[in-house]
């Protein structure tokens, strides 16, 4: 093979994930960017650093990049693809050419979405939800011209590609199981990798569908989503008898799954790890199972609560807050779990596992945030305010990136057969985990004071001044964090060359993909693929003459 | 807290959900995948149909369909599609038998079916073009009800379209013997479900 097969156009799933988390890492330096320069803005006392417009540009694809072109890629897409078939004890996934080729359409896509802060008028201005009749109307804002049109064809090559992956992933957790691997002895990450990726297939038809109606209404004068008598740049639109709320329907169709595809991995992460590291088994495997399947059937029946003021029946609402509210009871069964399954460990201070546990945490504080904006009554307050913004920050910004950076730890040396730096690990652990943690708590207090979410300039409300203290510990906090993702990446780049040598199962993870070699061969098993007799848990088990017993051990 | 090995409680080798070489359904990772797709292709028209529905019930009027197409002409269109419907499960069954001569024989029908049906639409938005129906506007009042007869069947007939040169591909394919059974049994998968969709499509936007 030559190289550019071998490291390129490769069909190996462990090179098409580590390329995908390279270029989530690089999206991340986008995402990142513009989350600096937001931050500049917000706290300058006089004056701006950029045009409102601008502004509005900067938060629409601040939220698109990190949601889609980083966790997604980085901790969906390319973890799944290096994990599944190992863990599945697979040598590849059931159809290798569909993965190249779900990489590289998501290539085109990244560069499509960097492209469009080149176009005239600016990137994408309407929001990461695109709603209409800012994005379907070109002349509403500066860039919702060739931006938003940039924005809508780079999403449409991602759900492509996204919707490629994901079939790859059902499929051959599905059917290229190693022989023994029953579905209840795969490990909870794998769980959550086939129940995101399912959820993924379901949700996103609907977003694709609002993105064909919202191109048709931009360019081929159609009013799906444009009412009667909208007058924009002093002239009234030709369109009428459409519903922007349709578009929210469709939207929130995707987007609130959407928040699970990305957040259950995580969690998934969490349990593998903690298992490893308090050396026993996650409390709870079955319930665990069968609340991770409850939640994902309920996140598809809630969309409309991020919609109570729209002006919907109150009596709608009410079913929408009753059935959001009716997650919290088995996401409190995977809270409870991983709590437990601490639970007078002897825990192992490693770096993935602090990682594990700042997760936990930030599930409790983020939750916690949920239920206000779930209940109906509370949400018409905090709707458009700092509380929503620091909530889902905690939620797909915190658990999510503390998830990803966990698993990278942990799974590193299996990528590349080194070590991950410990001290720097624990460096960027202790910047990033209380960091994010306090900038968002800090949100939602902004937004407990009424601060809006949008506005470009808070400083000129009078109601905004007591929360205007916390603009600039924010800001400050938000610097020193992106600067220890500069550690991280540092690391992850140095270690992946010259990092200290690790052995096959540094860990001593009783897991199958530790069974392969540091890092695997194309193929991933040698000779023989391996046959499984037990599920991924079993540590110290009692009469055991071996500490743990891998999957692979066939008598104790 | 105690540890018991799980290895006893779930005993492997008879379900064939237990991995190895026994798939859960009892079937190849492509037909699994074309299922999953077909699947989410489907909530695709959901999505579209879920707009229309809700663009409807938002408008005051509609128009009388039954003033605005001709029925018999869609009504036969739907016939010749079901019809063709037939035909691929009987080139799915001949090739079970591979009986190669059925199996071109059969895909070849089926592939007339399904360009009998994209002549008779492109009659139809000929028709309904002349008359003045229109992306943002049309005679009959509502200026959604053409755009979204144009996005919907418009689409349909561009899964139709594929579908047509994916059976082509197929007789192509079957004809120099390449083919397996497997592979006319997936391109049957999707042209079944091509032609369901257009049962809800007649249903929902010609018929109600």
């Amino acid at each position: 093979m030559g190289f550019v097969r071998k490291y390129i156009f490769s069909t190996d799933h462990k090179v098409i994930g580590i390329q995908y988390i390279v270029t989530a890492i690089i999206m991340a330096f986008a995402g990142g960017g513009l989350a600096g320069l937001i931050r500049l803005q917000l706290s300058n006392p006089d004056g701006a650093i950029v045009s409102p417009e601008t502004y509005l540009s900067l938060v629409t694809m601040h939220g698109t990049i990190m949601v889609f072109f980083v966790v997604s890629l980085g901790l969906v897409s390319g973890l799944g693809n290096f994990l599944i078939p190992l863990h599945v004890g697979a040598r590849d996934m059931a159809y290798p050419l569909l993965n190249m080729l779900s990489y590289w359409t998501v290539v085109p896509a990244c560069i499509l979405m960097l492209l469009s802060f080149l176009a005239e008028g600016g990137a994408a201005a309407a929001g990461w939800t695109m709603y209409p009749p800012l994005s379907a109307v070109a002349d509403s804002v500066p860039g919702s011209g060739m931006g938003t049109t940039l924005w809508l064809l780079s999403m449409a090559l991602f759900i492509v590609s996204f919707t490629m992956g994901s079939l790859n992933f059902v499929a051959t957790i599905l059917n290229m199981r190693a022989p023994g691997l029953s579905m209840m002895r795969l490990p909870i990450v794998l769980w959550t990798y086939f129940i995101s990726s399912i959820l993924g297939l379901l949700s996103f038809p609907a977003l694709t569908a609002a993105a064909i109606m919202l191109l048709f209404d931009r360019h081929l004068g159609t009013s799906f989503f444009l009412p009667a008598g909208m007058v924009f740049a002093d002239h009234v639109l030709p369109n009428q008898g459409g519903t922007p709320l349709l578009f929210q329907h469709l939207f929130w169709f995707l987007g609130h799954p959407e928040v699970y595809v990305l957040v259950l991995p995580a969690i998934g992460v969490a349990f593998d790890v903690v298992a490893t590291f308090t050396r026993r088994p996650p409390l709870g495997y079955r319930t665990t199972v069968y609340s991770l399947l409850l939640i994902a059937f309920l996140s598809m029946i809630v969309w409309a609560h991020h919609m109570f003021v729209t002006g919907m029946d109150p009596r709608v609402g009410k079913y929408f807050s009753v059935a959001t509210v009716l997650i919290t009871a088995p996401f409190g069964v995977l809270g409870v779990n991983l709590l437990l399954s601490l639970w007078k460990a002897r825990m192992r201070f490693t770096v993935p596992m602090m990682f594990a546990l700042g997760l936990i945490s930030a599930i409790g504080a983020g939750g916690l945030g949920g239920l206000y904006l779930g209940t109906q009554t509370s949400d018409v307050y905090f709707h458009e305010t700092y509380f929503v913004v620091g909530h889902f920050h905690l939620m797909i910004g915190t658990v999510t990136l503390l998830g990803t950076f966990a698993a990278l730890y942990y799974w590193f040396p299996k990528m590349f057969g080194r070590h991950m730096s410990t001290a720097l690990g624990k460096i960027h652990f202790w910047v990033t985990y209380p960091g994010m943690v306090a900038i968002f708590i800090m949100m939602h207090y902004q937004g407990l004071g009424g601060m809006l979410r949008r506005s470009y300039d808070p400083s000129v409300y009078d109601y905004n001044t007591p929360n205007l203290v916390l603009r600039l510990p924010i800001t400050v906090i938000a610097f020193v964090v992106l600067a220890a993702q500069l550690v991280f990446v540092w690391n992850f780049f140095k270690s992946s060359i010259w990092g200290e040598k690790a052995p096959a199962n540094p860990w001593d993870s009783a897991s199958i993909e530790w069974q392969a070699a540091s890092p695997p061969p194309h193929g991933n098993w040698g000779e023989a693929i391996p046959a499984v007799h037990r599920w991924p848990y079993d540590y110290r088990l009692p009469g055991a003459s071996e500490e743990y017993l891998p999957q692979t051990t066939e008598r104790a | 807290m105690t540890t018991t090995s799980t290895t006893e409680a779930m005993p492997t080798g008879t379900s064939r959900w237990d991995g190895g070489d026994a798939t859960p359904f009892d079937m190849s990772w492509q037909k699994l995948m074309m299922w999953i797709f077909i699947v989410g292709d489907g909530l695709l028209f959901a999505a579209f149909l879920a707009g229309y529905g809700f663009l409807r019930l938002a408008a005051d009027t509609w128009p009388d369909q039954a003033k605005v197409f001709d029925m018999s002409l869609i009504t036969i269109m739907t016939f010749v599609l079901i019809s063709s419907s037939v035909s691929m499960a009987c080139a799915v069954q001949a090739a079970k038998i591979e009986d190669k001569k059925a199996v071109v024989r059969f895909l070849l029908l089926t592939v007339l079916g399904g360009a009998i049906f994209l002549g008779m639409q492109a009659f139809e938005w000929a028709g309904f073009i002349a008359d003045g129906g229109r992306l943002d506007g049309n005679p009959w009042g509502v200026p959604d009800f053409s755009a979204l007869f144009f996005m919907m069947t418009g689409f349909h007939g561009t899964h139709v379209l594929i579908g047509v040169v994916i059976l082509l591909i197929t007789t192509l394919r079957a004809k120099a013997g390449k083919t397996t059974a497997g592979g006319v049994e997936l391109a049957g998968l999707y042209w079944h479900f091509v032609d369901l969709v257009w049962v809800f499509i007649f249903g929902c936007f010609y018929l109600i």
